[in-house]
């Protein structure tokens, strides 16, 4: 029954948050490392820092979420902890759900204090309804990229390797400190095939008080999460075929 | 009346591209009994446990647990089914209680039980003092004892045990059996896999032996065992080492199977007692060995085991090495 998954999703997403997520690695990782690369951009450049401030919350979500989706998976697949899930009554499909709602809670957390930080301390007056939907689908979109990536292949270091390519690949591309509008047109046609292009787009939109394009921006990551999500239920549901 | 037996497999198959793990198995389990299937590696036992368990789709044929469909119904059958796996995989970073904890809301024990039900069972696991230890710093046996113990926290009506003593010594293996013979006791259903033939003959209310994924026989132990009377097992002790003579030996007992058991003893299978004593004791003048016992010995399972299977008994005496 829905209410017996919906319970399993509940409390695997709560392990793993306590379990793998509220550690000094991922905290690092997902916090840390954004500051710091925004921060490096900032120095460069300090008479404009609210500009970096879309690009700073998207390098957030897209890092935080992504964190230890690998550990979460493949650490778990290896050891067998993740049989063990799949051996109480739920559904492969929730057992992925489940993780995808780890990284996405522990980003929402990370995300929060970011962006709160941002908007107290440089007194910015979003769109406080814009910047949660993009904020939401982003992390749930890359949190299943992360999930994606990490059921495809079999080892941690294989996933957070992959995970790599389109992590920073994405960062240069889609307007986190360059805006795609200045970048060579093959790259800009690039760029409207990641989501992070949306991510950053719809942040700045709404950080700037919202604007029609925002809307467009959430179905492109609507679209992105379903292409990630369901495939990635899929490849866990065969592995144990 | 007869009650519905709590398991049924109807000629369950599963195809790993070419190889055949489990080729058309079929067998019942009746409620409050030991089912052991027992057999070598690589003979389907545990591709068995996990189509019953849903971890793995059938390719062929049809199961039930307690009626239920393993295909149709399973997420269902998963709320009256324990598991304990061929590997301890509780979660290192939790500590004991946190791990029964978990597991107890997984399965959705009511929560005004959660607690008082992981308590009982530490206690009974003898892991109460331990309650609080990380599941990453136990001893193997602690760790197997706890797997179990988290297997149990939703009272299931059936458990599959998955090689449960596999990598245990002496003392914690002989304590697991006396727990899984209590668990007996109170009328749990126990689906047990090992490659131990003494586990199985001392545990197993009724055995399925399987070589590569067919079962061969399926009788209750003693039945089984009577199947290895009028083939003689002979053992013989030497005061010197005897391994590296195993291929003269075999050699000079061509119509008998020598098996070795350690250094010093081997075990001699045949029909023909006169000739096996004559050839040993000739063998153990010749090589200078110091023969210094000669026993008979009672059919044991292992017997019927290598009767049934064909397979040789230095196959199985390996096996008992661990996987």
């Amino acid at each position: 029954m829905w209410q017996d998954e919906l319970r399993c999703i509940y409390h695997i997403a709560e392990k793993d948050m306590r379990t793998y997520y509220l550690k000094p690695p991922a905290v690092s990782w997902g916090i840390v490392f954004p500051v710091a690369w925004t921060l490096a951009f900032y120095l460069r450049n300090p008479q404009d820092f609210a500009e970096l401030v879309p690009g700073l919350i998207a390098m957030t979500i897209l890092f935080s979420t992504t964190a230890a989706e690998a550990v979460v998976i493949n650490f778990e697949l290896r050891l067998g902890s993740l049989e063990r899930l799949l051996l109480a009554p739920v559904s492969a499909e929730s057992v992925l759900l489940a993780k995808v709602l780890g990284g996405f809670a522990f980003g929402a957390l990370m995300t929060l204090v970011v962006a709160a930080g941002c908007i107290i301390g440089l007194d910015l007056h979003p769109d406080y309804l814009g910047l949660f939907t993009i904020s939401t689908l982003s992390l749930l979109a890359f949190s299943s990229l992360g999930a994606l990536v990490s059921v495809s292949v079999k080892e941690v270091f294989e996933a957070q390797t992959l995970l790599n390519l389109p992590r920073f690949i994405m960062i240069f591309l889609c307007g986190v400190v360059y805006p795609v509008s200045a970048m060579p047109e093959a790259l800009q046609v690039l760029a409207k095939f990641l989501p992070l292009t949306y991510t950053v787009s719809g942040l700045r939109s709404a950080l700037a008080g919202g604007t029609p394009y925002l809307w467009w921006d959430s179905l492109a990551l609507l679209a992105f999460l379903a292409a990630f999500i369901f495939p990635a239920m899929r490849l866990l549901g065969k592995k144990f075929e | 009346m007869n009650t519905p037996p709590v398991i049924q497999a109807n000629d369950l198959t599963k195809r790993y591209e070419d190889l055949v793990a489990v080729d058309r198995i079929s067998f019942d389990v009746s409620e409050g009994e030991i089912f052991g299937l027992l057999g070598p590696n690589g003979s389907g036992k545990s591709t068995t446990i996990r189509m019953l368990v849903g971890l793995s789709r059938p390719s062929g044929g049809r199961a039930t647990i307690l009626g239920r469909d393993i295909l149709s119904g399973m997420i269902e059958a998963k709320k009256q089914i324990g598991v304990v796996p061929d590997i301890s995989n509780l979660y290192d970073e939790l500590s004991a209680r946190e791990n029964l904890l978990f597991m107890a809301r997984l399965y959705g024990v009511p929560k005004a039980l959660q607690e008082q039900r992981a308590d009982d069972l530490l206690r009974a696991f003898g892991l109460y003092e331990r309650k609080e230890g990380k599941f990453g710093s136990f001893s193997r046996g602690m760790k197997r004892a706890l797997t179990i113990a988290a297997a149990l926290i939703h009272e299931p009506r059936i458990l599959f045990l998955d090689e449960p003593t596999v990598g245990l010594d002496v003392v914690a293996a002989r304590s697991l059996r006396n727990l899984i013979s209590n668990l007996r006791a109170q009328g749990l259903t126990i689906i047990l896999t090992t490659h131990y033939l003494e586990e199985a003959d001392h545990l197993c209310d009724r055995i399925a032996i399987l070589v590569k994924g067919k079962i061969v026989s399926i009788d209750t132990p003693e039945r089984l065992k009577s199947l290895a009377r009028g083939r003689l097992s002979i053992e013989f002790t030497f005061s010197s080492g005897i391994s590296k003579l195993m291929d003269d030996l075999s050699e000079r007992l061509s119509d008998s199977e020598v098996a070795l058991l350690d250094e010093s003893r081997v075990r001699i299978y045949g029909d023909d007692p006169q000739r096996i004593f004559r050839e040993a004791f000739r063998f153990s003048e010749d090589h200078g060995l110091g023969l210094e016992a000669a026993n008979s010995v009672f059919p044991s399972l292992e017997d019927a085991f290598v009767r049934i299977t064909g397979l040789s008994p230095v196959v199985m005496l390996k096996e008992k090495g661990g996987k």
